[in-house]
């Protein structure tokens, strides 16, 4: 009978692999291999460099001919070959804070919401749907506003704000419906579920001796919220909503359909008014010069720049609250 | 302050988040909706399977734009899946130090890049070359669009493969790079494939890159090196365009869209059911 010290040995004879032999199958395909991975990788890296030189090759002509006046003037006359990006800059700055102003507090309200508040069977419908939101088309949402939200403010929005505050520069002047309002509308649905949806997240990273703290000393829910889970989360929040900025500051063509697309800056949120990527969507095919062509790209540069910088800065935010494992639903 | 008053202002703020959740995904319901109400009529037969007729004349569809989509969603995908699963596998995987750190970086930069800046990027390298619009231009920005969310995407998911299952492999002796390929990938498969359908459903609905590489054709496609249609860029030219039938057409294309759109999303997320999803 053999004992079982010896089948023991016999195993680990049979089964465990000659060194030289693991050696010699992964001696060639083990380097091959981690070449192909890092070539891979490096792909990702070839695309963003190429993408920053691309657009300071294309853009030079223009940068060379206008210096900073580029984004110091608001003269954009394509016949007379001056290039002055100020109006767009100005459109993209405005129609992104408005967005964010009505944006932020309805989707910290929905995160708090969704996170702390919600019965259990609410949450993954309602999260959802929000995702869905964040999967409809760009120009989609521009459909909708041409024939829907842009009647409807000329219509019943416009005609009484003009009314009753008209006397501020913000609201005067005539109504057409399209126009920074329209945009700033639009922009706000479009970045609702980005916030919602990373705050949700952040909030859910919160630990909930955080919560229990607080209740322990008999906050109410609420009191909970306010005094021990937000100001945990602030950093993360920030994070989210900064992120909804890049969005919409990138965002090109359900504004371009709504804002009225005229290179023109104006106090009034009636006007109409043009931004960044809804200059580069409109005008890149009819750009008949090359300094025309380089002044867009140009355009597109300063968007790449502006862009790069807040979304780093969110990712920087959120990553500094951190959720632990296990913490996401 | 009372307790009465707390407790009410506790109430009154639940009430208050709730409908900030019900404002949230209003518009969603009020947008599909809408499109259901205007489009659905012009949804025929006709619609997915003729070309666009001339102004005045009625009828007509968008196959050649939905053809013409899914031609360079194809192209995108030749690309763009192979370099992302491989990036992602080997941030998963990498014992390095500095470049994974830098690549996971670089690839969450380039999710927020804005995607008309792709389309210029395409521009530059193959409009201005070849000197014409093109097929090859458009699926090619559309790549660019997909390469960073794949990248990410698969990392997490081969990130969820156990330990156990690597250390299997490599104690029966096989070779790291055989591990990788026969043991985690088949492991990872399911959450790798969401990636793509996620990254898929994300470039159908494009417009903007596609403006100025693909530009959009009112005929069938005559080969990848020809301006070609495309349903995104089809729904934009209907919408902006001065006559009642074309909107018509531009809410059926819309509705067309955000159908698939939803569907692929759906089938995503019931692929990866009870998984952590990356976002």
């Amino acid at each position: 009978m053999a004992d079982s010290a010896s089948l023991a040995q016999e195993a680990r004879r049979t089964w465990t692999p000659r060194p030289a032999t693991r050696r010699r199958a992964g001696r060639v395909g083990d380097p091959l291999f981690r070449g192909l991975l890092r070539a891979a990788a490096w792909a990702v890296v070839v695309l963003a460099g190429g993408l920053m030189a691309a657009l300071v090759w294309e853009s030079s002509a223009a940068i060379r001919a206008f210096g900073f006046r580029f984004v110091t003037t608001s003269t954009w006359d394509p016949v007379a070959g001056e290039f002055g990006a100020l109006p767009f800059i100005y459109g993209t700055l405005v129609s992104s804070l408005l967005a964010l102003l009505i944006a932020v507090p309805l989707s910290l309200g929905a995160a708090i919401y969704l996170s702390e508040l919600a019965p259990a069977w609410v949450r993954p419908p309602v999260s959802f749907l929000i995702e869905m939101l964040a999967a409809v088309p760009s120009v989609v949402y521009g459909l909708w506003g041409i024939f829907v939200l842009v009647p409807w403010l000329r219509d019943w929005v416009q005609p009484p704000l003009g009314r009753w505050l008209g006397v501020l520069p913000l609201f005067s002047g005539p109504g057409y419906g399209v126009g920074m309002l329209a945009a700033g509308l639009i922009l706000s649905i479009m970045v609702l579920p980005y916030i919602t949806s990373v705050a949700r997240e952040v909030l859910l990273a919160v630990p909930n001796a955080q919560r229990e703290a607080a209740l322990g000393l008999g906050a109410t829910g609420w009191e909970a919220i306010r005094v021990a889970v937000l100001p945990y989360g602030r950093t993360g929040l920030i994070g989210a909503i900064l992120l909804g900025l890049g969005r919409a500051l990138g965002e090109t063509m359900a504004v371009t359909m709504v804002i009225g697309n005229r290179p023109a800056i104006s106090a009034s949120l009636f006007a109409p008014g043009y931004t960044m990527a809804s200059v580069i969507a409109n005008e890149f095919t009819e750009a008949t010069s090359d300094l025309y062509v380089s002044a867009l790209v140009g355009v597109g540069l300063l968007l790449l720049v502006v862009t790069i910088v807040v979304n780093a800065l969110a990712r920087l935010l959120v990553w500094s609250v951190g959720a632990p494992a296990g913490a996401r639903e | 302050m009372t307790p009465r008053a707390r407790r009410r202002i506790d109430r009154a703020v639940s009430v208050l988040a709730a409908l900030c959740a019900a404002a949230v995904i209003a518009p969603l319901l009020m947008i599909f909706g809408f499109l259901l109400y205007q489009g659905a009529s012009a949804v025929n037969v006709d619609f997915f399977t003729h070309l666009p007729k001339p102004v005045g004349e009625p009828g007509g569809g968008v196959a050649n734009a939905i053809v013409g989509s899914l031609i360079m969603i194809g192209l995108a995908g030749i690309l763009a899946v192979p370099l992302g699963v491989l990036g992602g596998v080997y941030l998963a995987e990498s014992r390095d130090r500095r470049l994974p750190g830098g690549v996971r970086f670089l690839a969450d930069v380039l999710n927020g890049v804005p995607s008309i800046v792709f389309g210029i990027f395409a521009y530059t390298i193959v409009v201005i070359p070849m000197r014409r619009f093109s097929a090859l231009a458009g699926g090619l920005a559309l790549a660019f669009i997909m390469i960073p969310i794949i990248v990410r995407t698969a990392e997490e998911m081969v990130r969820l493969v156990p330990n156990a299952l690597r250390e299997a492999g490599l104690g029966i002796g096989l070779p790291q790079w055989k591990v990788t390929l026969h043991v985690v990938l088949p492991a990872a498969r399911a959450g790798i494939v969401t990636g793509v359908i996620v990254a898929v459903a994300r470039v159908a609905g494009e417009t903007a890159p596609l403006l100025f590489t693909a530009l959009g054709n009112r005929f069938w496609h005559q080969g990848l090196d020809q301006p070609i249609a495309a349903l995104p860029l089809q729904i934009y030219a209907y919408a902006i365009a001065p006559y009642e039938d074309w909107h018509r057409q531009a809410w059926a294309g819309a509705l067309v869209l955000i159908t698939l759109v939803f569907l692929t999303s759906l089938a995503a997320r019931l692929a990866t059911r009870g998984r952590t999803v990356a976002r």
